[in-house]
């Protein structure tokens, strides 16, 4: 058990990371990554939400949505109730309630991040990589809360390692002579190119 | 040396700001400096009084690189009679090799530096001498029989999106050559890996390929145990090719006399130019001690847990494999994209090292797990010089603060 955990754990930060093997999340990552300052305090945000979200929607997944969930614990009379179709509008509930949370806390205790993230704290409810952090538990089925914990939680650094090692790059590149058409975001996106193309050793490790 | 002096100064006025050929003149300022030492000097100012300059730098790793190249030719043709089982001398095999090279390295310097001049000649600047070096690695690390278009496109993409769209020289992300190579094994997988690029088995007078021949490189054989478990008859086959009598020996695997590409195979003489680049000062010894280390550890990690034979090699003979030793002393080494700062550097050169055997053996699809955790650590090396700095700087307040 505690083996296959950490097998989770790594797989999802880098041979399944959320933004070199499925680009989830990129409008952030594109955004705030300009300097290491913020771009820490965003992944740090977005790896807390993925841990407090996945538990909650494997929770709602495993008890309320899937097809005879509620007959687990109200009886046989809901064993027939399939609600499945409502998994993408409480999976977002849940996710932009937390965001909220954190959002007031982050203006509390630390109101320079607070101003330094701007926007972005509270489009993190709509940041795709929390949203597929919870449809990819959903899809692969997790048996455990745990499963589901360190997934979040590996996604998070996964995501946390990109937006980093990206804020790092460009930070080093400011001064560079870059051609004047690709400046800023084009030369971001080239930069994220060749990212993934170092991440690509990772894919195909079986663990 | 007069007379190629005069074609220079009978040209230039073609070539000059004004001149009818003016596009040429980075073609002719890059042959000029190649071939003479720059005239101009500045007349006022500090300077920095020492002979060592982008050039020199770059010709120093060529010197390093030659006794390889050297080797690799020699072994390009050595494999390619021994496939046949035809006697060959020293000079046969030489000569073989050298014709086999030339075209691979006239193809790179030409897509290369045609991509250069062309940024230099649009962007205003002399073409700088940083495609000296990665020009002539390109080759080093391809498999003998890529074809030649492909060795051009890999290279047009690794000097244009790699290097010159970041400024050129000195700013480049990824090391250019590995950047290459990474392009080549991604595009075109069936020239870059398996059992038929790595030997030239085109024969001339239509001979027969001798029984039991086999192009695999020493990781490919290798990767073929991973998942057959220990003491397996089916490996155990493989595992002989490992041991003192057999093809992969250690002392063969040192020597260099195994398939592979063009200029990795022999770490003997790779670790001689390491020492000609550390002792020139311009390779650093911390990445590549630090290299070693981290290798050797991961190494000696699988080979204490050694559930497949692949992981229970002798962790000295799996450094000897494949492009260790040569991403070690030619690649890690890269001054641009390797971390800046002397701590930087140990980890930096740890990881990579650590990283690659370990991608080498978890992930059977990419036996040249050394490249991509190159490529991986160049990623990661700002960030590694980031926090080196921001540690050094706190450091520095606390005492200050405390003084």
């Amino acid at each position: 058990m505690g083996q296959e955990l950490i097998n989770l754990f790594v797989k999802s930060i880098f041979i399944e990371n959320m933004i070199f093997a499925y680009f989830l999340g990129m409008c952030s990552y594109l955004a705030v990554s300009k300097t290491v300052k913020t771009a820490v305090g965003l992944g740090i945000a977005v790896t807390f939400v993925l841990v407090i979200t996945l538990p909650v929607n494997w929770l709602l997944e495993n008890y309320v949505l899937q097809p005879g969930a509620l007959g687990k614990w109200l009886g046989a009379g809901f064993e027939e109730v399939d609600l499945s179709f409502l998994s993408f509008i409480m999976f977002i509930a849940v996710i932009a309630s937390m965001v909220q949370l954190i959002e007031m806390i982050v203006e509390k205790f630390a109101p320079a991040l607070y101003s330094a993230l701007g926007i972005f704290l509270p489009l993190i409810a709509v940041n795709c990589s929390i949203l597929g952090g919870s449809l990819f538990m959903q899809e692969r089925a997790f048996g455990t809360i745990a499963e589901a914990t360190v997934y979040g939680l590996g996604s998070g650094v996964g995501w946390f390692l990109a937006i980093v090692a990206i804020a790092a790059i460009r930070e080093k590149i400011r001064y560079s002579n870059v051609p004047a058409p690709l400046r800023g975001l084009g030369i971001t996106f080239i930069i994220t190119g060749l990212m993934g193309i170092a991440f690509m050793s990772f894919m195909g490790i079986k663990l | 040396m007069k007379f190629v002096q005069n074609i220079f100064d009978q040209t230039r006025p073609l070539v000059e700001k004004d001149g009818k050929r003016n596009l040429l003149y980075p073609l002719h300022n890059a042959l000029e400096t190649m071939a003479f030492v720059p005239d101009h000097t500045s007349h006022s100012g500090a300077h920095v009084r020492d002979a060592i300059d982008l050039k020199r730098t770059m010709v120093t790793v060529i010197f390093a690189m030659v006794p390889a190249l050297l080797f690799g030719m020699w072994n390009i043709g050595r494999l390619h009679f021994g496939a046949f089982g035809e006697e060959s001398s020293l000079l046969d095999n030489v000569i073989f090799g050298a014709l086999k090279m030339l075209p691979l390295i006239t193809v790179t310097y030409a897509a290369g530096l045609g991509v250069e001049i062309y940024f230099s000649w649009k962007r205003n600047h002399p073409v700088n001498e940083g495609f000296l070096v990665s020009g002539l690695l390109i080759p080093m690390i391809m498999p003998v029989d890529i074809p030649l278009w492909m060795v051009a496109v890999s290279t047009i993409f690794a000097v244009l999106i790699g290097k010159e769209v970041f400024g050129g020289t000195g700013m480049n992300l990824l090391n250019p050559a590995l950047t290459a190579r990474a392009f080549a094994f991604f595009a075109y997988p069936t020239w870059m890996s398996g059992d038929k690029v790595w030997i030239n088995t085109t024969s001339a007078d239509g001979g027969q390929l001798v029984d039991g021949y086999s192009g695999a490189t020493a990781l490919g054989d290798l990767a073929t145990t991973v998942g057959q478990g220990m003491g397996n008859p089916a490996t155990e086959t493989v595992m002989a090719q490992f041991g003192p009598e057999g093809t992969y020996s250690l002392m063969n695997a040192f020597l260099g006399l195994i398939p592979g590409s063009i200029g990795e195979t022999s770490a003997a003489l790779i670790l001689l130019g390491g020492l000609f680049l550390i002792f020139k000062g311009v390779g650093s010894w911390r990445i590549m001690l630090s290299f070693f280390i981290g290798g050797f550890v991961m190494a000696a990690i699988f080979s204490a847990f050694a559930v497949n034979e692949f992981m229970g090699l002798n962790p000295l003979h799996q450094l000897m494999l494949g492009g260790f030793m040569f991403g070690m002393v030619f690649m890690a080494t890269d001054p641009v994209s390797a971390s800046q700062t002397a701590t930087g550097k140990l980890i930096y050169g740890f990881l990579a090292g650590f990283f690659g055997i370990m991608i080498r053996v978890f992930n059977p699809a990419y036996p040249e797990g050394i490249m991509l955790a190159i490529l991986f650590m160049n990623v990661m090396a700002p960030l590694i010089d980031h926090y080196v700095v921001e540690a050094n700087v706190k450091r520095r307040a606390k005492r200050l603060a405390n003084a």
